[in-house]
């Protein structure tokens, strides 16, 4: 904040500050900002004990090289969010984390990812367990079209985590606590779950992916499509899980990225450009691209 | 002169019409500077001039050729000697056809007498007379509309208007033609078999168990006196739609969660449009395959088993059957299974799904309405074939549902009760509308059931 309102007194909105032919750019605030040719990584990668590591990630679609050398830890119980442009391979990133991608035709992926250590483009990897330890909550909600019950209950089934009808009732109950949701459905648990509201099929959606008990949540823009209240219910959610998974999502709106996440990484064009802690990234960027989206100069 | 000759001037003239409409518009709607000030865009004036020009005089050209017959058949048999007006109605229309024939210049049967000469003169100078007047009244009606929409044409005169009410017109016109062409075909089915209902009790034909419809034309003739009970035709109907059900649904479905779920694009893009080849062959060549390949070969491999299998039987004719309406499983179960959106897959992946959990549970489920209305459709398709049953299944009306046996289905005895010289009025004849009712009644009835759960469908994902 303290940014922009500074670059705005000297008044640079609307062009460009000048480039040194150096790497590096003086910004209006007199800070050293790395400048706009520069595409390699500003920030600390790497974290402690991390649950995720990703080195030398490569993404082609067909000729469309979509993600460029990118290299990020996620660390255990924290909210790291990925901001960036759109078309900037944010989304591409998380789909590589749990192998969605691979459903896609024409697609390549170089690189390491590794979960706990272990690397899940390895030859022995199975990419349905995997996908149960890394869930995925998607841009628009999407339950299936069966009863509310019925969508939470499903994951469990295919993996046979329930023996009986009680420990399924267990675990159906557990989720949709853990994801704020019981109080609202627990008299239509036989209704189906395509009749709620946005924000509850979001809800919903996280319930399910909660039920397979997962390591990590990957969330695509979960709120995009919801209203600024069903939005404000699922960030507490998510602040909430924390606690127990570390979740990784993309995001459109700062203001979001700020409130849930404890790191924030920058993305544009395919590269990663910045992360850091999520204050350091929205009061004092070092790279000029991050300060240019972060202040609204473009994206 | 010859109605087609009055067609094209017709036509000309409202060309001719459209261009002075629009040259009085432009006269009438610019003031000295130019300026133009009219209600409308000059083409609707002229619009509107050749239509009033040419949609009467061709209503009128319509209506004098439906009723030009009829009126001068009856003027001239009133001028035919009193002998040859009292003879009974059917010997009369003999006649009457003589006549026709010989103004056509037609070969004639028989020795053409002096007054049937006399008559064919007079109805040659008759459509003279007719030819002519109709020329000079529609060319009238054609300049006279022509005229008072030239004198109409004001700069106020609110063409636009006019002419898209008459468009619209013509277009209620057009879609009233479908509706009256169903019902129309509905009624005179309906007719015919309130005819034979007259004869045959209703309950007879709905549950007799005995189809035998040979009777005797003539009462010196010796004949069975003919029994119509429909239900062995329908069981064999539903036998063989069965038969062709149970080759279409399998192979149809999975060819298409195969090519919406497993194969690659470019498979697909050959594999698709090969399929849908297989609803283009003529059933009558389906027909030959069906009799000539499968039913011998079923037969042969009967006979090794030691079952007796009859050389036409329902199984082939179900299996070649099947064959054909394969696409229209496969192609409208592919459609919906690729209406499923890629977010429920996204999901159920996800979760951790494997592929086949998917689309055994989430895929199929969500497009499984959609599927049945494909099946419905197929089904109603299989009822109302004919060609192939006639070829490969035989005629013989068993009452079996032992696919190796000859059955024969409602379509086919239709087609056998009207081949030929017939007489309209014996039930024997009457009993293909029966038939073909029951089957209107059976498939309209599926096709109903077919477009609600399409309908259902689509209420789901918007």
């Amino acid at each position: 904040m303290i940014a922009i309102r500074e670059i705005n007194e000297v008044g640079f909105v609307g062009q460009m500050p000048e480039q040194d032919t150096q790497q590096q750019v003086r910004a209006a605030t007199g800070r050293v900002l790395v400048n706009r040719e520069n595409r390699e990584t500003v920030g600390e990668i790497t974290v402690d004990h991390p649950r995720m590591t990703c080195r030398d990630v490569n993404v082609w679609y067909g000729d469309k090289h979509a993600i460029k050398s990118v290299s990020l830890d996620v660390g255990r119980n924290e909210v790291i969010a990925m901001i960036g442009p759109s078309g900037c391979g944010k989304s591409t990133f998380i789909r590589c984390l749990n192998r969605m991608n691979d459903t896609i035709e024409g697609c390549r992926i170089t690189g390491a990812i590794t979960l706990d250590g272990i690397d899940i483009y390895g030859k022995n990897i199975d990419v349905v367990p995997l996908r149960a330890q890394v869930g995925m909550v998607f841009q628009k909600p999407n339950p299936f079209p069966k009863s509310i019950y019925e969508n939470i209950a499903y994951g469990p089934r295919i993996h046979g985590m329930a023996a009986n009808k009680a420990e399924l009732d267990e675990i159906v109950e557990t989720s949709l606590i853990k994801a704020g949701l019981w109080n609202e459905v627990k008299d239509w648990l036989g209704q189906p779950g395509t009749g709620l509201s946005g924000g509850q099929q979001q809800r919903l959606c996280i319930a399910r992916t909660i039920a397979v008990n997962p390591e990590v949540i990957l969330m695509d823009e979960p709120c995009s499509a919801l209203d600024p209240i069903a939005t404000a219910v699922i960030e507490d959610l998510i602040d909430e899980l924390r606690e127990q998974y570390t979740i990784v999502i993309v995001t459109h709106s700062m203001q979001q990225a700020s409130r849930v996440s404890q790191r924030t990484a920058y993305f544009h064009l395919g590269d990663l450009i910045e992360v850091g802690s999520t204050p350091q990234i929205f009061t004092n960027p070092s790279h000029q691209l991050t300060e240019d989206y972060i202040t609204g100069r473009f994206g | 002169m010859s109605p087609t000759t009055l067609i094209i001037i017709l036509l000309v003239l409202s060309t001719f019409g459209y261009y002075v409409g629009r040259r009085r518009a432009l006269v009438v709607g610019c003031d000295s500077a130019g300026v133009k000030n009219l209600h409308s865009r000059p083409i609707y004036y002229g619009s509107l001039t050749a239509l009033c020009c040419g949609i009467p005089a061709m209503l009128l050209f319509g209506f004098w050729l439906t009723f030009e017959s009829t009126i001068m058949t009856n003027l001239v048999v009133s001028e035919l000697p009193e002998a040859l007006q009292n003879l009974p109605t059917a010997e009369l229309n003999l006649q009457v056809n003589k006549i026709r024939n010989l103004v056509d210049g037609n070969i004639v049967a028989g020795v053409v007498e002096a007054e049937i000469q006399a008559a064919a003169d007079h109805y040659r100078n008759l459509q003279a007379t007719s030819n002519a007047a109709l020329a000079v009244a529609a060319i009238s009606v054609a300049i006279l509309g022509l005229m008072i929409v030239r004198a109409k044409i004001t700069p106020l005169l609110r063409a636009r208007n006019r002419v898209e009410q008459i468009i619209r017109y013509m277009l209620i016109a057009c879609s009233t033609i479908a509706i009256f062409t169903t019902i129309g075909i509905v009624l005179s089915v309906l007719f015919e078999s309130i005819r034979f209902f007259n004869a045959v009790p209703i309950a007879e034909f709905l549950f007799g168990l005995e189809w035998s419809p040979q009777m005797a034309i003539r009462a010196d003739q010796v004949g069975s006196s003919g029994a119509f009970g429909a239900v062995p035709v329908f069981v064999g109907t539903l036998l063989i739609s069965a038969i062709a059900m149970c080759v279409a649904v399998p192979i149809g479905l999975m060819s298409a969660i195969y090519l919406s779920e497993y194969a690659n694009k470019t498979f697909r893009a050959v594999a698709k449009p090969l399929i849908e080849i297989l609803a283009g062959i003529p059933t009558v060549v389906y027909g030959f395959f069906a009799a000539l390949t499968v039913a011998p070969f079923i037969r042969d491999s009967g006979d090794l088993l030691g079952l007796g299998v009859s050389s036409e039987s329902a199984l082939a004719a179900g299996a070649v059957m099947g064959i054909m309406i394969i696409p229209f499983v496969s192609s409208l179960s592919d459609d919906f299974i690729n209406a499923v959106p890629q977010a429920l897959r996204d999901g159920a992946y996800s979760l951790g799904a494997t592929q086949s959990e998917t689309i055994k549970n989430v895929i199929l489920p969500a497009a499984l309405p959609g599927i049945v209305g494909g099946v419905l459709l197929a089904v109603s398709r299989a009822i109302g074939e004919t060609m192939i049953v006639v070829m490969a299944a035989g005629l013989a009306a068993n009452l079996t549902l032992n696919p190796l046996e000859t059955v024969t289905t409602v379509t086919v005895q239709i087609v056998t009760l009207l081949v030929g010289d017939q007489e309209f009025d014996s039930p024997k004849t009457l009993a293909a509308f029966a038939l073909g009712l029951l089957l209107f009644v059976v498939t309209l009835l599926l096709n109903i059931i077919a477009l609600k759960v399409v309908r259902k469908y689509r209420e789901q994902y918007e």
